[in-house]
């Protein structure tokens, strides 16, 4: 947790990495494209929130994390698009359901504003320990990116926090809502730290030191969340893990609608601008 | 969210005032307001509302309801006494040639 001096700054962009010259391996790309999904899913959940949040100060704040997300899932999916000749737009709008690799978590239904607070604890988290651990990366280009991302997904862990205080302590109604939002989510805590066949593949053709072995991230997780959790008058759950697999294409029912709304419109006017 | 038929009562959270330092040096100014439940989360969607394009270094939150102000329709007592009294500004004085840092 103390390594945050090795976190440099670094404005990098979608655009700037399609300006660059850089182009990724296929075995680079397809990890890129696992965390890009993985970003652009969560994103597009925060963004249903959107005029619905219980304040309108929570629709702007929840708003601003997804855009956040949104940053981090342009720049990983236009670096993985630079191994096929891809835009950051043909993979967002032209695959489908079967073909993103996000994890199942992010695509989990919000729920009420306690349930993606939940979902927002477990994926700040992940995402702080995976971006610290990334921002070390051989590969500079998804170094620069998740030294840009540290820092925002500090802030929306210290959001989720925040709000898991209140819930939790607030009162009965909110405790309980707070608990049920816990106990949906948790079990796709495994999946999160489950091994990425992506990231093995890099291991496999001497890419060590370029992905980061997410089980490696799970002590992190495992100190501060059950910690937080108890700390808001809470209990850790304590359930089975769901079956997982999102990164090989396998998805809850949630999934499929979503993209429906998210792609339906460059689909139907592909190449469309605003 | 609001429901059908929800007559729409409840507590709603208390209004702060926000203050932006744009940059060292500078003092805080006021930027307007928001709706927060607590100090802590009003810095926070002070900093999610008033920052988002790198506006500041610095914000303090006041609660609305702790800011004494001066009576609106009180304008002439308290305001208008200086009008004619232009030797308060310092510009009647000039400069001394001796004194090399005014």
């Amino acid at each position: 947790m103390n390594h945050s001096n090795h976190v440099k700054s670094t404005a990098i962009t979608a655009e700037s990495i399609a300006d660059s010259s850089v182009v990724a391996s296929d075995a680079v790309a397809r990890y890129a494209l696992g965390l890009g999904d993985d970003a652009l899913v969560l994103a597009h959940r925060l963004g249903e929130w959107i005029t619905n949040a219980p304040e309108l100060e929570e629709d702007v704040a929840l708003g601003n994390i997804g855009l956040d997300l949104l940053g981090h899932a342009r720049s990983l999916l236009t670096y993985a698009g630079t191994a096929w000749d891809r835009s950051e737009d043909d993979l967002a709008y032209f695959r489908d359901e079967s073909e993103f690799r996000s994890r199942q978590l992010f695509e989990l239904p919000n729920g009420d504003f306690a349930q993606t607070i939940a979902r927002q604890l477990v994926s700040s988290t992940y995402f702080v320990e995976l971006y610290r651990a990334l921002s070390l990366s051989r590969d500079a280009t998804l170094a620069a990116i998740a030294a840009k991302a540290f820092k925002e997904v500090s802030y929306h862990l210290d959001h989720s926090t925040q709000w898991l205080q209140r819930l939790g302590l607030g009162t009965e109604y909110s405790r309980e809502r707070m608990q049920s939002g816990l106990t949906v989510v948790w079990p796709f805590v495994a999946e999160l730290f489950s091994a990425d066949p992506a990231a093995d593949a890099l291991d496999a053709v001497g890419f060590d030191g370029i992905a980061v072995g997410v089980e490696s991230l799970r002590p992190a997780f495992d100190a501060l969340v059950p910690r937080l959790i108890v700390a808001a008058g809470l209990t850790v759950p304590e359930l089975p893990a769901a079956r997982g697999g999102g990164r090989v294409g396998i998805h809850s029912e949630a999934l499929g609608p979503m993209l429906a709304e998210m792609q339906v419109l460059a689909r139907a006017h592909p190449g469309a601008t605003w | 969210m609001t429901t059908p038929g929800d007559s729409g009562a409840r507590e709603t959270w208390p209004l702060w005032e926000v203050f932006i330092r744009s940059s060292r040096g500078l003092s805080h100014v006021h930027a307007g307001s928001l709706h927060a439940p607590d100090e802590t989360m009003a810095v926070r969607n002070a900093r999610d509302l008033y920052t988002r394009r790198a506006e500041g270094v610095s914000i303090w939150v006041v609660r609305a309801s702790d800011i004494t102000t001066s009576d609106p329709d009180a304008k002439g007592e308290f305001f208008e006494s200086p009008q004619g009294k232009e030797f308060r500004h310092a510009s009647y004085y000039s400069e001394s040639e001796s004194v090399p840092h005014l």
